[in-house]
């Protein structure tokens, strides 16, 4: 059950408040007709899937419905940071070494 | 390789067991193989074994970064099935059905492959249709299923609770007498121990740290803790750490991974007869030979690789259990532990070629692994030494989420495997 | 005389109140305060349990959690609960327990013969054998093996108990009451932090309630003990919690409890729960858990009346009970030497102290000297005599050479033994931390904290009662001060005595036996001995993992926590490896077994998921409604009147629609209300159909992808306003749309300026289908006027019914002439008893989903999830009009361009007809050319809905067939178990073709 901060409500929630929905800063291509089958295949279901720092998007699905991003190391599972959507994705690497991972 | 047999257990018994050779060496990696294989599991080891046996392809290394059997293999719940609803499905998992079946003599190693039957709860008018139709489609693929009302399942299975108060009252079940439970330590180390008879080297402790491809773009071989270990066919089989492993050769993969619960109670005298599984509760059940009820329980919401998770996870699984077994509300928690497993979007695994010459991927198996294992090893291995598919893993390509030609188990029968 | 070897006086029980209890049907005396364990051992009874294996007589050996041997189950109720530690369950009056894995008793147990065989059962044995021939596996070999293993027998009947659960947050939590965690629990709780203190036992004071002899603060430890805890019960900020076990430690801080809450009393308010589940967000935790005692591997070590030395002392000074009138005590480690003198002094004949060191310490042997105890140094036990109970100990003398000589038999009727400490570091292995080997303590003690946790005293290795207090209070400290940022001047206890131990052992003692005639165990329970495990790693079992999993060592019940450090030394003796690099099995949780109720909790019967209903819902049950459960929801399946079966009910509600009126709760339906000045663009970028031009009032079919290009739901939207749509869905795909649409809104569309809502609850649906609808709905709708001219099909409008707003939509899943009414929820109840009554004059009738779905087959109208399952397109559904052709984009747009999304032989949506009007085909079916094909023929397809249609007069099907939009007109097969079914392809619209119906 993990501790989820929501950057809108400003409030710490546990996890069942909360609908993860996988790596973030993925973007619908704009101009799909444009794109190829790869690249379809790329926005559709390749996923990172970091074993380390990685970047995610999460719902407060039973609080304000907002969607906002976090970082987390996936073998601890500790957040490293907490922001709102439309916000760029913060550097990785220089979050996990503030961290210590 | 010295037979096992009841003989050569009481001739030893003389000896105190002093005599006994080891079930595998540990040797030293040679600088080059024919074939390395990354990640000694259960379907690694059996690709091993199958590349040996089948194929005459002996030279061949199986690097595990940890201990052989330590992934996925050692966490499951240890069912074997094959009534699934596509017939690519249905093909692949029954072939490995057939193998399980004769599986401890061909590896003269008890696997304790246990055909008590797994019984597949319906709870709604939409799960009594899903079970007709995988009940048609496998008695045309010749794969056995049956349908059972709610009085035959309880008196195939006396505790389950078929009363019509409970929030959601069993309709019937669909029956696969050919399903059921083996010893999943023993179905990896069966393997490890053939393979090895056979020449195989299984290398532990041994990390792979990258995956080298030459200027073809062909792979040359692989980096380890070991150091470089030279080979032109390299087969990663590393389920949830595939995506790290396949970043190594520069190929990105439709995988993400879970961690999946599991867990035993104390060990308690014959309770539980067969296999039971309800997809609407959530919630799979069998006992084991030692007694113990082995539970299994969801994934956590979020990819993982902490090989743990939350509490309301294996929670809701055992409310689900005492729902439909009330008087095991008494029985008590053991060991619960996770497994991390790798989840492709249409739930059916991939087995298959890569865009790289020579590298080759078995993955994917989301919760259901274990019971593939003799099938996907045994097609797996004749994909290695023919660089080709078998017929029967033919349509399990990466490629598929690109044509969009999917195998969906999930979407066509919300079938947790 | 009753319980002969209870002291005379001493220790915590109660000894003014006498309980009768009963073990295996014979009654005994015990005291308030007792456990079971430390009642047997009162009566004299240290035979308890058969082991797992070998069916070996075994005794009590500990005195806590970890009990290996003395498992029982206890009647309540009529119901037994198997495998309780003996240790740990409480005397009450009344007490009902029995010994388990023996039969036909305990004293006499058939299975004792694997004793005796047991050179033929080695470690893994049964991998080796039992594979001939094939078919005795399941039949002979397995259910023999299944009868012999398992414990105690499994529980009978429902259980009746209630469980509890709690959610709880606090700054500090304290995992254990002795000196370390009490001590923490004052320094933390004097800083005005929040503290949770819990404890697995009965009383707070852990090793503190067995120590008779040290002094803290000038008082003995139970007084310290009192005081402290009358302190901490004093003060608000402190929660005390007994009889609860930290049992688990997850991410982020979050542990969780388990509080016995009546285990413990002869007749518990059957008010309260049995268990209760403490789910506890902790700034900080504090692991003060401990160490155990190690038992030491010499043969036949398991023999009843053989224990450890600090349970002899706990039983002793706790409980007021002697293990024995003639005590042998064999050790390695100073603390044991404690146990004798506590024995002596108590008037137990100490027959011997025993201990391996050479030299062991001199101030020891003058006290042993003085009491008249023989010490016998350098020396240790070589084996035992006594098979349900230990009658002596062969003892042997350790020489230079390495080789043990015989040093005689001394008789004894209990041997204590320690061979040193282990820290109990299962919580912090379980909040991820890696345990490190630390050579000074001779054992794995917590290594660097990952989550906000300290351990505290022994459990980190650390031993002494001053060093344990002073340590207790730093970490309660600190911890607070990382909670709250806060310091309070504590004054720190001064102990004296309860000093540390020195010495220790680890792995199988040296002996002058036939090593392999000769058991000596390492893990009780699951009977494995030392010879197992050089078994293992003979066999090339190099990992610990693998020698666990192998020999089963540490997977039973204590995981462990016994036998761990021993099975490592064995293993690294056997593999020539330093213990570090035999490596550590993992502790899981829980910390010690958990009722299966706790977890459960409340979560039974309707409480197990929340049910659903709708404003129907009573009018259905008094008129004989039948329920389908869709999803949480619980909606209508049919109502049968008196002597109708299913198909009766369905084939006559169908009938009187078609003819009259029928009325359904369509209630279920997801409702999503999508407003804005960027609402149409909204839905135009969601769903396949155009949406600008629809004007408002009028209302069109949506249809969803995912944007891999497959249908994931439908549903008509009605445009109320430039910018604002009514949207519903399927019900079960009520909350995934919502779900979907906020994700595409918020994430990739974030310039829109629209806002979407949930209104599923919001609106009580009913409707009215039929060609008498609109007389039926006329009297009670002001507002609209309800002529076809001014309100045609497809239309929405605004007014209200029976003077209560509603939404008015024009719109039918049946074919006929159909209006849904939305009014808000609360008026639902009111709006479908007055439209139920409406309907009786018009000879109409309610119906249920299985209507609903036969009247839509007739009109070929797809049911999202059953017609389609993820794998089906529009083009596959014959929905092609459904596509917007002069969209750019649309969510799934770009999938259905993919080259197996419009390659040549896909599964395309058709109607069935048999060729015998009066065959039904089941559902689910597979559809074929041939009409007997062979096994493994690949289907052509599937049927998707299958019907008796009174329309039709006939049955009706709906399939999903390869190419089946050109195959209209030809046969196909339908193979079942007793021949193929003939079927002619048609389209799947069977009833009024032209849709004349629709629009009267």
């Amino acid at each position: 059950m993990l501790l989820v901060y929501c950057p809108y409500c400003q409030v710490e929630r546990p996890e069942t408040e909360f609908s993860c929905r996988g790596q973030a800063h993925i973007a619908r291509p704009s101009d799909p007709a444009e794109v190829t089958d790869e690249g379809w295949v790329e926005y559709l279901y390749m996923r990172d899937n970091t074993k380390g720092v990685y970047a995610e998007r999460w719902r407060h699905i039973h609080g304000c419905g907002r969607f906002f991003n976090a970082v987390r190391h996936t073998v601890s599972d500790d957040f490293l940071k907490f922001y709102k959507a439309g916000e760029p994705m913060p550097d990785l690497d220089e979050l996990a070494k503030e961290a210590g991972k | 390789m010295k037979r096992y047999s009841f003989l050569e257990l009481a001739k030893n018994a003389f000896s105190a067991h002093q005599n006994w050779g080891r079930q595998w060496r540990a040797p030293e990696p040679k600088a080059e193989y024919d074939v390395v294989i990354i990640g000694a599991g259960g379907h690694g080891l059996a690709t091993a074994y199958y590349l040996a046996k089948e194929h005459g392809v002996r030279n061949v290394a199986v690097l595990e970064k940890g201990w052989l059997g330590g992934g996925n293999t050692g966490r499951n719940t240890t069912i074997v099935r094959s009534n699934y609803l596509w017939e690519e499905s249905a093909a692949l998992y029954n072939h490995a059905i057939d193998l399980w079946d004769g599986l401890s003599q061909e590896l003269n190693y008890n696997v304790m492959y246990s055909a008590r039957g797994v019984m597949m709860l319906a709870h709604t008018v939409h799960d009594v249709q899903v079970a007709q139709r995988h009940i048609h489609a496998n008695r045309l693929a010749g794969v056995q299923n049956e349908w059972l009302t709610p009085e035959q399942a309880k008196e195939y299975c006396p505790p389950l609770n078929i009363s019509k108060d409970i929030r959601y009252p069993v309709m019937g079940a669909a029956l696969q007498r050919v399903g059921g439970t083996a010893r999943h330590d023993a179905v990896a180390w069966g393997y490890a121990r053939g393979a090895d008879d056979m020449g195989v080297d299984i290398i532990q402790n041994c990390l792979v740290t990258g995956i080298k491809r030459g200027a073809d773009g062909a792979v040359e071989g692989v980096e380890t803790a070991k150091g470089f270990i030279k080979a032109k066919k390299v087969a990663v089989v590393a389920a949830g750490n595939t995506t790290t492993v396949m970043d190594m050769a520069g190929v990105r993969m439709p995988l993400e991974s879970f961690p999946l619960q599991a867990l035993v109670s104390e060990p308690v005298k014959p309770a539980f007869p067969c296999v039971v599984m309800s997809n609407t509760i959530h919630a799979y059940i069998s006992q084991s030979d030692k007694g113990e009820l082995v539970i299994g329980a969801g994934t956590d919401q979020f990819i993982s690789y902490s090989q743990t998770g939350g509490i309301h996870i294996s929670n809701h699984t055992i409310d689900a259990i005492c729902e439909l077994f009330p008087h095991f509300r008494r029985m008590r928690m053991l060991r619960n532990w996770g497994g991390i497993v790798d989840v492709t979007p249409d739930r059916s695994p991939i087995l298959s070629k890569t865009p790289v010459q020579g590298l080759y991927v078995n993955c994917g198996w989301g919760t259901g692994g274990f019971k593939a294992t003799p099938g996907s090893g045994h097609v797996f291995a004749h994909t290695i030494a023919k660089d080709e598919p078998h017929p029967i893993n033919a349509p399990f390509t990466i490629d598929r989420f690109k044509t969009g030609r999917l195998i969906d188990e999930a979407a066509a029968a919300a079938v947790a495997h | 005389m009753s319980q002969p070897f209870r002291t005379e006086k001493g220790g915590r029980i109660d000894r003014g109140e006498q309980l009768t209890f009963t073990f295996d049907g014979e009654e005994m005396q015990g005291h308030k305060g007792d456990t079971l364990a430390s009642a047997l051992l009162a009566n004299g009874v240290h035979l308890v349990g058969r082991s797992f294996k070998y069916h070996r007589p075994r005794g009590i050996v500990t005195a806590g959690s970890e009990e290996p041997n003395a498992l029982v189950g206890v009647y309540r109720k009529g119901d037994q609960t198997p495998n309780l530690r003996a240790t740990q369950v409480e005397v009450y009056q009344g007490l009902e327990a029995i010994s388990q894995n023996r039969f036909p008793s305990l004293g006499f147990d058939v299975g004792a013969v694997n004793d005796l065989l047991s050179p033929l059962f080695p470690a893994g044995f049964y991998y080796k054998t039992f594979m001939w021939p094939k078919a005795f596996w399941d039949r002979v070999y397995e259910p023999v093996i299944r009868a012999a293993a398992g414990l105690g027998k499994p529980p009978k009947n429902p259980d009746h108990d209630t469980y509890g659960n709690i959610y709880a947050h606090c700054d500090v939590l304290v995992a254990g009451s002795g000196p370390a965690g009490l001590a923490a629990a004052v320094a933390a709780a004097e800083t005005g932090a929040k503290v949770i203190l819990c404890d697995e036992q009965a009383e707070f004071g852990g090793s503190l309630l067995s120590d008779e002899n040290a002094t803290i603060d000038g008082k003995t430890p139970i007084e310290w003990v009192q005081e402290t805890i009358a302190k901490l019960a004093s003060m608000d900020n402190v929660t005390l919690l007994s009889r609860t076990t930290a049992f688990g430690y997850f991410a982020h801080n979050y542990i969780a409890l388990a509080e016995r809450v009546t285990e413990h009393l002869s007749d518990p308010d059957p008010k309260l729960p049995r268990e209760r589940l403490w789910q506890v967000r902790a700034k900080e935790v504090v692991i003060a858990s401990g160490a155990i005692e190690r038992p030491i591997v010499f043969p036949e070590n398991d023999r009843p009346g053989i224990l450890l030395a600090d349970a002899g002392r706990t039983y002793l000074n706790r409980y007021g009970v002697k293990v024995g009138n003639k005590v042998l005590v064999a050790t390695a480690c100073d603390t044991a030497w404690q146990a004798a003198f506590d024995l002596a002094d108590h008037g137990v004949d100490v027959v011997a102290i025993a201990d391996l060191r050479e030299t062991p310490p001199e101030n020891l042997v003058a006290i042993a000297q003085a009491r008249g105890i023989r010490v016998e140094a350098g020396c240790v036990v070589t084996g035992t005599l006594g098979r349900k109970r230990v009658k002596a100990a062969l003892l042997g003398r350790l020489m230079t050479s390495g080789q043990v000589a015989s040093a005689g038999q001394v008789a004894c009727d209990a041997i204590l033994m320690s061979g040193g400490w282990t820290p109990t570091v299962s919580l912090y292995s379980q909040s991820r931390g890696k345990v490190v080997w630390d050579e000074a303590v001779g054992a794995y003690v917590p290594g660097k904290s990952v989550q906000n946790e300290r351990s505290a005293g022994a459990a980190k290795g650390l031993y002494g009662l001053q060093a344990t207090l002073e340590d207790g209070y730093a970490a309660g400290e600190a911890a607070a001060n990382a909670a709250i940022g806060k310091e309070a001047k504590v004054t720190y206890a001064a102990a004296s005595g309860g000093e540390a131990g020195q010495g220790a052992v680890l792995g199988a003692l040296p002996h002058d036996r036939n090593a392999s005639r000769v058991k000596a165990f390492v893990d009780y329970q699951n009977d494995v001995t030392a010879k197992d495990i050089k078994l293992a790693a003979r066999e090339g079992m190099q990992s610990i993992e693998h020698i666990k999993r192998y020999t089963t060592t540490g997977m039973a019940t204590d995981q462990g926590r016994l036998s761990n450090m021993n099975a490592l030394s064995i293993a690294s003796g056997a593999l020539e490896k330093p213990i570090v690099d035999v490596g550590l099995t993992t502790f899981r949780l829980p910390y010690t077994p958990t009722t299966f109720g706790l977890f459960a909790g409340v979560a039974r019967g309707d409480h197990f998921d929340p049910v659903r209903k709708t404003p129907s819902h009573d009018w259905v049950v008094a008129n004989g409604g039948v329920y389908e459960d869709v999803g949480q929801w619980k909606r209508t399946w049919y109502f049968p009147k008196s002597g109708e079966d299913m198909h009766a009910a369905v084939a006559r509600e169908c009938a009187t629609v078609r003819k009259s009126v029928g009325l359904f709760d369509a209630s279920t339906l997801g409702k999503i209300e999508v407003v804005g000045p960027d609402a149409a663009e909204f839905l135009e970028r969601m769903y396949t159909n155009p949406w600008k031009k629809l004007a408002p009032g009028r209302c069109r079919y949506g249809l969803l992808l995912n944007d891999a290009g497959f249908i994931v739901d439908d549903g008509v939207i009605g445009r109320l306003a430039d910018d604002r749509f009514h949207v519903t869905t399927t019900t079960g795909g009520a909350p995934s749309v919502f779900a979907t649409m906020e994700d595409y809104l918020q994430t990739e569309w974030p310039d829109l300026d629209v806002w979407i809502t949930s209104t599923t609850e919001q609106y009580a649906v009913a409707a009215v289908q039929g060609p008498k609808a609109r007389e039926v709905i006329a009297p009670f709708i002001e507002g609209i006027d309800l002529s076809a001219e001014a309100f045609p099909h497809m239309s929405v409008k605004e007014g209200t019914f029976c003077g209560v707003p509603c939404r008015l939509f024009r719109i039918s899943f049946t074919g006929e002439l159909g209006f849904e009414i939305n009014v808000p929820r609360r008026h639902g109840k009111m709006m479908w008893e007055t439209l139920a009554g409406e309907i009786e004059k018009h000879n109409g009738t309610a119906y249920g989903t299985e209507t609903m779905h036969v009247l839509r087959a007739e009109k070929g109208y797809i049911i999202v999830g059953q017609d389609t399952d993820g794998t089906v397109t529009p083009q596959d559904a014959g929905m092609t009009w459904a596509i917007g052709k002069k969209k750019h984009d649309f969510v799934g747009k770009r999938g259905l361009e993919r080259p197996d999304l419009v390659a040549e032989n896909r599964k395309q949506f058709v109607g069935l007809l048999t060729k015998d009007p009066k065959v039904k085909l089941e559902e689910g079916a597979q559809i074929t050319v041939a009409q007997n094909p062979a096994t493994g023929t690949p289907a052509e397809g599937h049927v998707t809905s299958s019907y008796y249609s009174p329309a039709m007069g006939r049955t009706i099907a709906l399939a999903i067939v390869k190419n089946g939009h050109a195959l209209h007109g030809k046969s196909l097969y339908v193979p079942m178990p007793d021949g193929g079914i003939e079927v002619e392809v048609t389209s799947p619209i069977f009833f009024d073709k032209e849709g004349a119906r629709l629009n009267v």
